[in-house]
């Protein structure tokens, strides 16, 4: 978070204050203990391998899993401050509509592989009332360019798209309704390199243009070192080491942390 | 009352399954465009021919109702004069093709052209009565949308067509709003008709025997056809009288008549039809009578 944005945030509270969260699958936690608070404007990564919790934490925050312990405070776009496992069913799937986006890993999970490009993206506008064709369209056109979808494709449905085309506008479903907070969960993971590169491009410049708050899971370091601003790591559902993501990577405290790192093929 | 046939209840289902789906119907008109579930039971023809429409009229048919049956209309295809017959054994009620002279009605598709009446039911089969179920297949999550009112969804369809067709292209099952409340699907009548279910002084009744769901628009409720602002919804119109009746303002079938492209369009509702057309003719021998 830069300067500036704290210049303009007028009020200076945490989006989102999470103290001592845990789901559990049962018996078992999934993710236990976590703390964190997440500023307007602020990139988490949570990095981990498969099993560690990530999906699980990532869930839990949007509410998508049932809160089984501790506590996640939201700020709402009008200022209040809410325990957010205390808000009815109807008014979370508000905040999805309005305040949220979620980017899942498989495109599929995230679109409606049938309906064109165009309706995919207009549709979170029709869920918040819009009912001007004409102004949908338009809106929708907007952010395919700014996704960088060729106009013309607009009245294709993503069944038809590749895979990055898929991921691409999955994030413009997300962002078209101005969401203050968006959850990624591996956007990145499975698309060849390049197409990796222009995505994690385009969701960085995204994020400093809108002033998004984004909590992305990767198991990718280099993702979280492209477009983070800190980093949680975690291991066995807890978090081992959390901080600046430039911190945590070039000079990792928890030995998993190191174990981590070097681990990476240094090309 | 006539004679029902022997061995079987009156209206072919036993005593315990009207109520059952009387419940259901009254809960139904309570809140007008809900799906209530109820429990679906076998009649004699398969799912899908209209068992819905036949479990909903068997539990309302008493001695004195008239019935009438259509399909697409018609009071003479297969369909409409299998279950006039089948209800005129099993319940000794009385059947009739005169719109006016019917307490019950029940459909496949159109709602008639004679307007209808308060103390008349409408009965429709319906095929598949989620209006959002090609858009959204998770049931659970569809009766989630409906019981929080977020009907965005179904804007998409609607959507859709305007952006492959130029316009919106729905014809039939068209969806609509029901009381301000619960979005319905008018089940396949034509778009034509959607207008004649606002604030109509008839009561209706949908059944929907494969799918276990039955709803209801109680007279005089608000039903409106969705549609965008610069798209807003327009029923179907026809240029063309009827090449039978000359009516102007229905509802019409093309008929083809051979094999290098002639067709007729010609009235879908046949007692209309047969009365306008009759009525036509008495004019017509009135006005030779005074040439004479």
């Amino acid at each position: 978070m830069t300067l500036e944005q704290l210049h303009f945030e007028p009020d200076r509270r945490p989006l989102l204050e999470v103290r001592g969260a845990g789901h559990s699958y049962g018996e078992r936690y999934g993710c236990r203990d976590v703390s964190f608070e997440l500023w307007p404007g602020e990139v988490l990564a949570v990095v981990g391998e498969s099993g560690s919790g990530k999906s699980t934490l990532l869930g839990m925050l949007s509410q998508r899993l049932k809160l089984s312990e501790g506590s996640v405070r939201y700020r709402l776009g009008d200022g209040d401050v809410v325990e957010l496992s205390e808000l009815s069913e109807s008014r979370v799937r508000r905040l999805w509509r309005t305040e949220w986006g979620f980017v899942h890993q498989n495109a599929a999970d995230g679109l409606r592989m049938h309906v064109s490009a165009g309706g995919n993206v207009g549709e979170p506008l029709m869920a918040t009332g819009w009912r001007h064709y004409g102004k949908i369209r338009a809106a929708a056109a907007e952010w395919l360019a700014r996704v960088e979808i060729p106009a013309d494709r607009i009245d294709d449905a993503p069944a038809t798209f590749s895979g990055g085309m898929r991921q691409r506008l999955q994030i413009a479903r997300n962002l078209v309704v101005s969401p203050r907070l968006v959850f990624m969960d591996e956007p990145t993971s499975g698309l060849d390199v390049s197409v990796q590169a222009r995505l994690l491009d385009l969701i960085r410049s995204l994020v400093a243009e809108l002033g998004l708050a984004v909590v992305i899971v990767t198991h990718d370091l280099a993702v979280a070192r492209l477009i983070s601003h800190r980093t949680l790591v975690m291991k066995d559902g807890r978090v081992v080491e959390s901080g600046l993501t430039d911190r945590v990577l070039d000079d990792p405290q928890a030995a998993y942390t190191q174990l981590l790192v070097s681990s990476i093929l240094q090309g | 009352m006539s004679t029902a046939l022997p061995g079987y209840n009156v209206g072919y289902l036993d005593e315990q399954t009207k109520r059952m789906i009387r419940r259901a119907l009254l809960k139904a008109v309570a809140i007008p465009g809900f799906q209530v579930p109820f429990a679906s039971r076998e009649v004699p023809m398969p799912r899908g021919w209209g068992t819905g429409g036949v479990q909903v009229t068997a539990s309302i048919i008493g001695g004195d109702d008239v019935l009438k049956v259509i399909d697409q209309g018609a009071d003479d295809t297969t369909n409409a004069v299998s279950i006039r017959s089948f209800f005129a054994k099993v319940t000794g009620a009385s059947t009739t093709t005169c719109t006016e002279d019917a307490t019950i009605i029940q459909t496949r598709h159109r709602i008639p052209e004679a307007v209808l009446r308060e103390g008349q039911i409408m009965v429709y089969q319906v095929p598949i009565p989620e209006p959002l179920r090609f858009l959204e297949p998770r049931e659970a999550e569809t009766r989630r949308m409906h019981a929080l009112e977020e009907y965005g969804l179904i804007y998409v369809k609607l959507y859709e067509d305007i952006a492959k067709y130029g316009h919106i292209a729905t014809t039939y099952a068209y969806p609509v709003m029901v009381n301000g409340r619960y979005l319905m699907d008018p089940s396949p009548t034509p778009s034509f008709d959607n207008p004649k279910l606002h604030q109509s002084p008839a009561l209706h009744l949908y059944g929907a025997g494969r799918e276990k769901r039955i709803y209801a628009v109680p007279p005089y409720t608000d039903v409106v056809s969705l549609g965008f602002e610069d798209h807003p919804f327009e029923p179907q119109r026809f240029e063309q009288p009827c090449a039978v009746c000359g009516s102007t303002g229905v509802y019409l079938d093309e008929i083809i008549t051979d094999d290098a492209g002639g067709v007729m369009y010609a009235c879908s509702d046949t007692d209309h039809c047969e009365r306008a057309a009759a009525l036509a003719s008495a004019h017509i021998d009135d006005l030779e009578e005074a040439r004479a």
